[in-house]
Parts: C-alpha cells; sequence; structure tokens
C-alpha cells in the first residue's frame, strides 16, 4: 500500500536520514519536559515545560510515522492524531493553570504581570494582593508582609468566592 | 541508526524518569496531574518512534485513542480540585 518513493531500501538512506532527526528532536522534547518538571518552580512554569512534548513532541513523530509509511490511512490518523491533540491539550492545560490560580499554587514574585488579582483573588492562597492595585505594583508586592497584614479582611473572602462559582 | 535509537531511548527514559519523580514527590495534586500529562505525552512518543523505526503503523489508533481521552483526568482532576482544595 505504501508508496515507493525511490529511498535507501538498505543502508542509510533518505528516510532513515528524516527518521533520525524526527525521533531525536521528539526525545528531546521529552527530555526537555522531564528536565522543566524537575527543575522549574510552580505549577504555571511546570505547566509552561509540559507542552513541549505533548505538541511539538507529538507532531514530529506523528509527521516521522507519517513520512515511513505515506498512505492514505496512516495520513489520515496523522492528522487526526495532532488535530485531537491540539485541541484537547490546551483545554486540558487552560484547566490545570486556572486550579493553580485558584487555589494559589504560584509563585507571584515569577510573574510580570498579573491582571487576574483585580478580578479574582486565591482562595486561600499564601499571597492575597489588594483587589484595586496596580497590576505592576501587585507583581512586585512583598508577600509575607501582605499576607500578615491582610489577615484581618481574608474572612469575608471565602464567601465571597463560594458565590461566584 | 542504533546509535540513534539508543540516544532517542535515552533521552525519553530520562524524560519519563523525570515525570515520575514529578508525581512522586509533587507538592501538590497539581503538579502530579500535569506530571502524568507529561508521561502520557512520553508514551505516545515512545510508541511512535517504535513504528517510525520498524516502519508499521500498528499502534497509530492506540495513539490516536491516548489523544482523545488523555484530557478526562486531568480536566476533572483540576475540575474538582478548583473548588476544594485538599493538599
Amino acid at each position: 500500500m505504501s508508496l515507493d518513493l525511490g529511498f535507501g531500501a538498505d543502508g542509510f538512506g533518505v528516510r532513515d536520514a528524516i527518521t533520525a532527526v524526527l525521533v531525536l528532536l521528539s526525545a528531546l522534547m521529552c527530555f526537555a519536559a522531564g528536565v522543566g518538571l524537575v527543575r522549574f518552580p510552580d505549577v504555571l512554569s511546570r505547566l509552561h515545560a509540559a507542552t513541549k512534548p505533548q505538541i511539538l513532541g507529538l507532531i514530529a513523530i506523528v509527521a516521522d510515522v507519517a513520512v515511513t509509511n505515506p498512505s492514505v490511512g496512516t495520513v489520515t490518523l496523522a492528522v487526526a492524531i495532532v488535530f485531537f491533540q491540539g485541541l484537547t491539550a490546551p483545554a486540558s492545560a487552560h484547566m490545570a493553570g486556572r486550579a493553580a490560580y485558584r487555589t494559589g499554587h504560584f509563585l507571584s514574585d515569577t510573574l510580570l504581570v498579573d491582571e487576574f488579582a483585580r478580578v479574582e483573588r486565591p482562595a486561600d492562597g499564601p499571597d492575597l494582593d489588594t483587589p484595586g492595585g496596580d497590576s505592576t505594583d501587585a507583581a512586585d508586592a512583598p508577600d509575607s508582609t501582605d499576607s500578615t497584614a491582610e489577615l484581618g479582611d481574608e474572612s469575608d473572602a471565602p464567601a465571597d468566592d463560594l458565590e461566584k462559582r | 541508526m542504533i546509535i540513534v535509537i539508543a540516544i532517542a531511548g535515552l533521552l525519553m527514559a530520562v524524560g519519563a524518569i523525570g515525570a515520575i519523580w514529578r508525581i512522586i514527590k509533587g507538592p501538590s495534586a497539581l503538579d502530579r496531574i500535569i506530571a502524568s500529562d507529561v508521561l502520557v505525552a512520553t508514551v505516545m512518543c515512545a510508541l511512535g518512534a517504535e513504528m517510525a523505526v520498524n516502519r508499521h503503523t500498528d499502534t497509530l489508533p492506540v495513539m490516536l485513542g491516548l489523544a482523545l481521552f488523555g484530557i478526562v483526568g486531568s480536566v476533572s482532576v483540576a475540575r474538582f480540585l478548583s473548588s476544594r482544595d485538599d493538599t
């Protein structure tokens, strides 16, 4: 069923070279994701590292399979795999990132702009910024003093959040 | 070609071990579900690399199933974690 494109049937032909490059690219993406998961400090930056093998590594490896077996069924399945992975991976990453923000599992020191802070505050996170403050001020505010100083008005925050959900 | 397979297998194994280490060590449940997504993506890449090296397409429907249903676990955990935090 597969087309004979005249690649080298034996030895190290063009198809083997394409296979080697794309497999090594995908393996490098998997390695980068593992190192990023171990090394990065909080949930949002680990989410950044996690997207590398999910999209780019998978596109490389599926293109590799489609190149080594160029038939209609293989290319259709390859396009379907990339399409559905590109549809589902951002949705799950979005849900994980939103849950990470709401439960306060992020370091607000690493954020340059926190535009979400004036809309919605984390439920019981360690870093509560003033809701009316400027976004650039909210980014570099010291956290330890603020969280102890704002313990007084933290009491009405959970009821407010329960109504919002 | 055997050198390429060895290097790719080593890199994928190190990535999978990093994801498993984060699943074991992770301070919150969100770290664990992100690491399990990375582990699923690494398994998909390994299946595809095996197909590309051996030149067959037998496990391509497995990759389609993983791409379709890999969302279910992480979305459900993240959805119910945002309303109640147990970690």
